[in-house]
């Protein structure tokens, strides 16, 4: 995997008339992974969507090299089709990658249309689509919401194979998860 | 090019079926209980329903080509698709052609099959059928344009879909006034206007549609 980085500095981010956080620095290199912690409602889907490019920040930079890979509470599947052509589509444009469906224990739901599929396997299979697209930059909004103990244990792990090659991995979790590195930066620090 | 072909393709997916079996020949078989009804409604006088016929043609292709107007955007906004796609470096301009190529594809070729049997129901006669099919090859292109136009600036509103109906209503008049007004004067000069006014639709709908998916993020 190519050499990546993650960069922001002195980020605000402003959500109608609130200012969420300010003055919010981070730098990660490759193979680095740091947890975004705070309560509900605090920033943390807000700066993981400022990170990704998609929000502008009310002040402040961000520079990537890399290309990112964003998983949220929404799985990008389309609900009527089934599992395996709604992966289908991603891959081709991601081009074929290497997501184990077993590892991820999808093997047997590739039949079954997504909208009949629990929140876990829906996190599940939105894995399989982060995987497939084999971006440097892993942005993660509450990766464990859904999952089982097993679930959990496979994203840390997933996370951690991840940064042994090279990636970066941001995780923004209200619970515990196990990092390599278990850096990690309270959202409450930076609060208005 | 290649990210073109791939979302037509899941774009013509979707709208063709799939997720709803029969979607397709909704549109299709709206526009023929129009064309059914309106004799019943008018009643069984001959030379009134030749002389309007053509015109009633051309407002149930414009009702049938706004019904899949609520699942063109909406739903893709909500599974996050254009987010992710932004982030593999596919613009929102690339994603709103496909969809309204996807979206043409879908009613326009099935609408102006039915166009023929539709016409045998209100009674007009073969040269203005032809009139009638031309200024729908000319047109539907530019009613499909205004479709993902209206439901991109809609997605994402309470009431999206209903004011999206109503939004399309009075932005397709002008492809009405030529579209159908080509009848009376059996001239091409209305046919060559419709298609004037569906191209520039056509030209800016990808821009205006992948803005305000644009500005929706924030």
């Amino acid at each position: 995997m190519q050499a990546c980085r993650l960069t922001a500095n002195n980020l605000a981010c402003q959500r109608g008339e609130r200012l969420l956080f300010r003055g919010l620095a981070l730098e990660l290199a490759s193979g680095e992974a740091l947890q975004v912690k705070g309560a509900n409602g605090i920033g943390k889907s807000s700066l993981i969507r400022i990170l990704a490019g998609l929000l502008r920040p009310l002040v402040g930079t961000v520079e990537r090299a890399g290309s990112v890979g964003l998983l949220d509470e929404r799985p990008a599947l389309d609900p009527g089709l089934p599992l395996g052509k709604s992966l289908g589509f991603w891959q081709r444009l991601d081009g074929p990658g290497d997501a184990e469906l077993a590892q991820l224990g999808l093997s047997g739901l590739l039949e079954v249309p997504v909208r009949y599929l629990s929140t876990g396997q829906k996190k599940r299979a939105a894995l399989a689509r982060l995987l497939g697209q084999e971006a440097p930059i892993w942005l993660l909004d509450e990766p464990l919401n859904g999952l089982d103990t097993r679930g959990v244990a496979m994203v840390e792990e997933l996370v951690a194979q991840h940064c042994a090659q090279g990636g970066i991995a941001l995780a923004a979790s209200h619970q515990p998860i196990a990092l390599p590195g278990g850096a990690a930066i309270d959202l409450a620090d930076f609060t208005a | 090019m290649r990210h073109f072909l791939i979302l037509l393709r899941r774009d013509l997916g979707l709208l063709l079926g799939g997720e709803r079996r029969g979607a397709t020949l909704l549109p299709v078989l709206f526009f023929l209980a129009v064309a059914m009804l309106y004799p019943f409604a008018v009643g069984p006088d001959a030379p009134v329903l030749a002389r309007t016929g053509g015109g009633v043609l051309w407002i149930a292709a414009l009702l049938a080509a706004i019904l899949p107007l609520d699942r063109l955007v909406e739903p893709d906004l909500e599974l996050g698709l254009f987010d992710q796609l932004a982030l593999r470096g596919i613009s929102e301009e690339l994603a709103m052609t496909a969809r309204m190529v996807a979206h043409w594809l879908s009613f326009a070729p099935a609408l102006l099959l039915a166009a023929v049997p539709a016409s045998a129901l209100v009674g007009i006669d073969g040269a203005t059928l032809q009139t009638v099919e031309m200024g729908l090859v000319a047109g539907t292109p530019g009613l499909a344009a205004l479709g993902v136009l209206v439901a991109a600036l809609t997605a994402g509103l309470r009431g999206g879909a209903a004011l999206g109906g109503l939004l399309v209503i009075p932005l397709a008049v002008p492809l009405l006034v030529f579209g159908a007004g080509s009848l009376s004067t059996g001239g091409e000069a209305g046919i060559a206007l419709t298609a004037a006014f569906s191209l520039v639709l056509v030209a800016i709908t990808p821009f205006a549609a992948g803005a305000a998916i644009r500005s929706g993020r924030s």
